[in-house]
């Protein structure tokens, strides 16, 4: 069963079109990668998926509804998730903080109750406070809670964007070049933690990678952009053969 | 469990010591110890307060230009004024609608203009300011430009204490939880906000609702101790005014605003004896602090018990 269909996307930002006859599935517990050299649309993708962008045409089906045209809260409470390419984190508020925003859509009393402090406020609040201490713990930044965001160095940044991304509790998790930044050692273990976390949250994954080498090795299948439609689709071994895609990347032999 | 008792023991001391300071001035002022001057700037101050925290809820903790906060004070004072002079009802009653009539404007006020950011929504804002201005200026049935002369003095010391510290209360309250980790998500990263699930457009329009209801009570309790309201009091000016008290404190810090909106107050009353300086000392002790200080007295953070402690155990 797909968990999500792009049938036919189209963007385009004055007379640049972005995305055109963009197609696209992923099912239920995979883990997908999207690559395509700099500038292909890869991110253009992500946002007309999470819907910081509107599409122009066609239509995105996520749990047999359609969301596009949908806003960014709205496709977040349905199940999506999303890291970004520059880190996005809220800079001036604790780690801990970070991750309980984004329990907030589920957040268990009302605004009533919060000014009054009654005893449910309490309550609530020590499950907010454990639930976001569970992420904290599987990303190794417990010990990190009272830190202010920014004073993080960068690779637990990009960590605390994950931990963040899946407190809002998604059944597909987009991570935009979760690795980008990092160094070989860095993104071996990144990706083995996400491996994990999609084992152990029940997650399906899609995945922009920059870098070929590294999507090879964790996705099961792999969609090639360029110039705003897909080019190849296919097993990693077929997609390293393609020609299509050496062409993108490298250029056209010459005769 | 023991988490809750603590809270216990603190909420229990607050209440003590703030009942210990009521209890103080209102001795004070039935002693007769405390003049009609330095009534006039105990008011001022503490309408200041309500002020100052009600505008960093939008501009601090939002993170949203407003420049209109005077505009939505205006409302406050002229409904309040209409409800106990015009038709005779009690000030309770005045302070309550006042308040609803505000969060009323703010919201019919918030939701087209918050789509706007930055510089947009400050020049939004401050029209909005000026057009209730103008409009009140043009309505006969409160005396246009002449104003309202000759208002019940009402705002006495309990009324004028209760309120300020309602206004706290509510607006530390909600800063401190969910709902204020969303409105501070805002300020953040509107984006990323809005991605993780947060209505930010909701939220801001809640911030704006609730800054303009506590203006709108501050308006109340300045029209009922001055006598006299007119137009003229509520201009970009005194919207300004409450700007500089928000950013000298810090904006998003609570503490910072209450502070800043006291030193000023302060400041104002004391150069008043030299009026043809007074202007030049209160635009250089702005540059002077902006320079030195450039995030406020207290930047985002607020001064708590854990201030104290630190400052206690570095000294050890």
């Amino acid at each position: 069963m797909s968990l999500i269909e792009i049938q036919n996307l189209y963007k385009s930002f004055g007379g640049l079109s972005a995305v055109q006859d963009f197609n696209f599935r992923l099912d239920k517990g995979e883990l997908v990668g999207l690559i395509g050299p700099n500038g292909a649309g890869k991110t253009t993708v992500f946002n007309l998926i999470t819907g910081v962008y509107k599409p122009d045409k066609g239509s995105i089906i996520f749990n047999e509804k359609n969301i596009a045209g949908m806003p960014p809260y709205t496709i977040c409470a349905r199940g999506i998730a999303r890291t970004f390419q520059n880190i996005r984190l809220f800079n001036d508020l604790t780690v801990l903080d970070n991750v309980k925003i984004a329990a907030h859509k589920d957040v268990p009393y009302g605004l009533l109750t919060s000014i009054l402090r009654t005893p449910s406020f309490f309550k609530g609040e020590a499950m907010i406070e454990q639930e976001a201490m569970k992420y904290l713990e599987i990303f190794k930044l417990a010990d990190k809670k009272d830190e202010l965001a920014k004073n993080l160095p960068y690779g637990e940044q990009r960590r605390l964007e994950i931990a963040r991304a899946l407190a809002t509790k998604p059944t597909l998790l987009i991570l935009d070049e979760p690795a980008a930044g990092m160094n070989p050692n860095e993104t071996k273990k990144l990706m083995e933690l996400i491996e994990w976390i999609r084992k152990d949250f029940d997650l399906s994954i899609l995945l922009i990678e920059h870098d070929m080498s590294l999507v090879m090795g964790v996705c099961e299948r792999i969609y090639v952009l360029d110039y705003g439609s897909i080019i190849a689709e296919g097993l990693p071994v077929e997609i390293r053969n393609n020609k299509k895609v050496i062409e993108a990347y490298l250029g056209e032999e010459v005769e | 469990m023991q988490e809750y008792k603590n809270n216990w023991a603190r909420f229990c001391g607050e209440v003590l010591i703030l009942a210990a300071l009521f209890t103080l001035v209102q001795y004070l002022i039935t002693a007769g110890l405390l003049d009609q001057y330095y009534q006039i700037n105990l008011t001022s101050m503490f309408i200041n307060i309500i002020l100052a925290v009600s505008l960093n809820l939008i501009n601090g903790f939002t993170g949203q230009l407003s420049l209109g906060h005077a505009g939505f004070m205006a409302v406050g004072a002229y409904t309040s004024v209409i409800l106990t002079q015009m038709l005779g009802q009690p000030f309770i009653v005045g302070l309550i609608v006042a308040c609803m009539v505000s969060a009323l404007a703010g919201f019919i006020i918030g939701v087209p203009t918050l789509r706007l950011k930055g510089d947009y929504l400050a020049i939004a804002t401050l029209a909005f300011g000026e057009i209730i201005r103008v409009i009140l200026q043009n309505i006969d049935y409160v005396n246009g430009p002449a104003g309202i002369l000759g208002i019940t003095k009402m705002t006495t010391w309990p009324w004028l204490f209760g309120a300020t510290i309602l206004t706290i209360v509510v607006i530390v309250n909600l800063i401190n939880s969910s709902y204020g980790r969303a409105i501070i998500s805002v300020r953040e990263d509107e984006v990323a906000s809005e991605l993780m699930g947060v209505n930010t457009t909701t939220y801001k329009v809640l911030a704006f609702v609730f800054g303009a209801m506590f203006a709108g009570l501050a308006g109340a309790l300045y029209a009922h101790f001055f006598y006299i309201i007119k137009p003229e009091t509520f201009n970009f000016l005194k919207s300004f005014d409450i700007l500089v008290m928000v950013v000298l404190g810090g904006l998003g810090s609570t503490t910072g605003a209450i502070i800043a909106a006291v030193f000023i107050t302060a400041l104002t009353a004391a150069l008043q004896a030299f009026p043809a300086i007074r202007m030049i000392l209160y635009a250089l002790i702005l540059i002077i602090v902006m320079i030195f200080r450039p995030q406020g007295l207290m930047g985002n953070k607020e001064l708590s018990r854990q201030t104290f402690g630190k400052i206690w155990s570095g000294r050890k």
